[in-house]
């Protein structure tokens, strides 16, 4: 590793393959980060995000950009949680996620959680465009310091757009160094675990579910669109990850 | 340009209804995440970092004339909670009343018929200071302040907290106001150039789960 940070950009790309399945025909791995082909089920085809090493480190710039075609159906997962560490180079570490979904396909996007470990300064950015008809689940989970510690500085911007339109614009910033308040009663109130499940779908512009409390800080609520956000703060991450899950099956009942 | 214009907007009995609303102190007050000026204050700090520099920054570029109907649209997309914009669109529909008998314009009027049930608050307050005569950094500061301001306020009615802590709490982050209305006017300047998607998006995730609670509750002394 130079002290200039790694830096790797994973590209995957799903088509439907014209016999009722998906194919995978762009499926880079890169540096540290690899990605798996792994069973599917139905016309799904699954994807892994195996890390091959920690990171993101101080200095890291790691991409991933993924592309769901027209009629294809994705899901993809990681093996494990990724954790910002602190590194030798100077400055933060970004992790870049940009995400395409054409109209008619799928993505269920269900990663391990984020660990922001003391003294790690990451910068993450998702972007996901969905052309109209497109249909999205969206999980990230943020666990600020592993058990019982301090967590390290955390930004993280979540952007969706449909149609060329914002639907959903939020960032979160947190850790030593972020804007006052952050783990005040207005922001974080002490939790050491949040998430954000978005989920889109065609056919909300008929029915959109309305808001729903889901325990003591946590809510479902509906966008200014075909789109719901479950917006979710635990003490851990298991315990978020269980409303996370309770969340989305109730959606997909 | 008249100075005096700004004391008028600012003025908490200009009459658009803010007081009506506690900008999440009401809930934050229930689940005991605020009780007394210690809590107010930190509550009035994130507040401000988050929503209050998201308001700001579509105030600031509404009053540089940055398109009225895409910052509606920015500021659905960074308000996440349906009843934080239900309450940002009864605002700004009370604040459209007040501000178009203060200072008639063509653009409040324009906004006022595309936008029947109201528009963003921030995006109306922008558009008033414009209509009055003010700028940009004006704009922002209205409504920076008035995102602790009202909080502060509606703490000392709900916890009988003594008026003077409560005004202490403002003096202590009016420096921070200063630095979130400079960025705010930053970002609202980029936007006049590159469009709303550069505006910030800071989120405060209790105090947008808080507002479906509260939205939910029979009994509360403020709608918001």
């Amino acid at each position: 590793m130079t002290a200039a940070g790694v830096r790797a950009t994973a590209r995957l790309g799903a088509r439907a393959d014209g016999r009722g399945g998906t194919a995978l025909p762009v499926l880079e791995s890169a540096g540290p980060l690899a990605l798996r082909r792994t069973r599917g089920s139905g016309d799904e085809a699954r994807v892994m995000l195996v890390g091959a090493m920690s990171g993101p480190l101080g200095g890291d710039r790691f991409a991933v950009e993924a592309e769901v075609g027209e009629g294809a159906r994705l899901r993809v997962g990681s093996a494990a949680a990724t954790i910002a560490l602190p590194g030798q180079a100077k400055g933060e570490a970004r992790y870049d996620v940009r995400i395409d979904v054409a109209a008619g396909g799928e993505l269920r996007w269900l990663p391990e959680q984020l660990i922001s470990v003391k003294g790690s300064d990451l910068r993450v950015s998702t972007r996901v465009d969905l052309a109209s008809g497109a249909r999205l689940v969206f999980r990230e989970e943020q666990v600020l310091g592993r058990a019982g510690e301090e967590p390290g500085r955390l930004r993280s911007r979540l952007t969706v757009r449909l149609d060329g339109r914002a639907l959903l614009d939020q960032e979160v910033a947190c850790g030593p160094g972020s804007p006052g308040g952050w783990d005040g009663p207005a922001v974080l109130g002490g939790h050491r675990a949040l998430g954000q499940l978005v989920v889109v779908r065609p056919e909300f512009v008929e029915r959109l579910p309305g808001p729903k409390v889901l325990g003591e800080a946590a809510a479902l609520t509906p966008l200014a669109g075909p789109a719901v956000l479950v917006s979710a703060l635990a003490p851990d991450a298991l315990r978020l990850r269980r409303l996370l899950d309770e969340a989305l099956a109730e959606l997909d009942s | 340009m008249s100075r005096a214009a700004l004391l008028v907007l600012a003025d908490g009995r200009f009459p658009a209804g803010g007081h009506a609303h506690s900008g999440g102190a009401e809930a934050a007050v229930k689940a005991g995440l605020i009780t007394g000026a210690e809590g107010l204050e930190a509550f009035c700090r994130g507040r401000l970092h988050t929503t209050g520099l998201v308001s700001a920054a579509l105030a600031a570029a509404a009053a540089l004339g940055v398109d009225p109907l895409s910052l509606d649209a920015a500021a659905d997309a960074r308000t996440p909670s349906v009843a934080l914009r239900v309450a940002s669109r009864k605002l700004g529909r009370q604040l459209m009343r007040a501000a178009r008998a203060t200072w008639p314009s063509e653009e409040l009027d324009a906004l006022a018929r595309e936008f029947p049930k109201g528009a963003h608050q921030p995006v109306v307050l922008g558009l008033a200071a414009r209509a009055a005569g003010l700028g940009a950094g004006d704009a922002a500061y209205c409504s920076a302040y008035e995102c602790v301001s009202g909080p502060a306020s509606a703490v000392v009615r709900l916890l009988s907290l003594d008026p003077f802590d409560a005004t202490g709490v403002l003096a202590r982050v009016a420096g921070e106001v200063d630095l979130v209305v400079d960025a705010a006017v930053e970002s609202a300047v980029e936007a006049a150039r590159g469009g709303v998607d550069v505006l910030p998006a800071a989120s405060a995730p209790l105090l947008e789960v808080g507002a479906e609670g509260h939205a939910a509750w029979s009994v509360r002394l403020f709608a918001s």
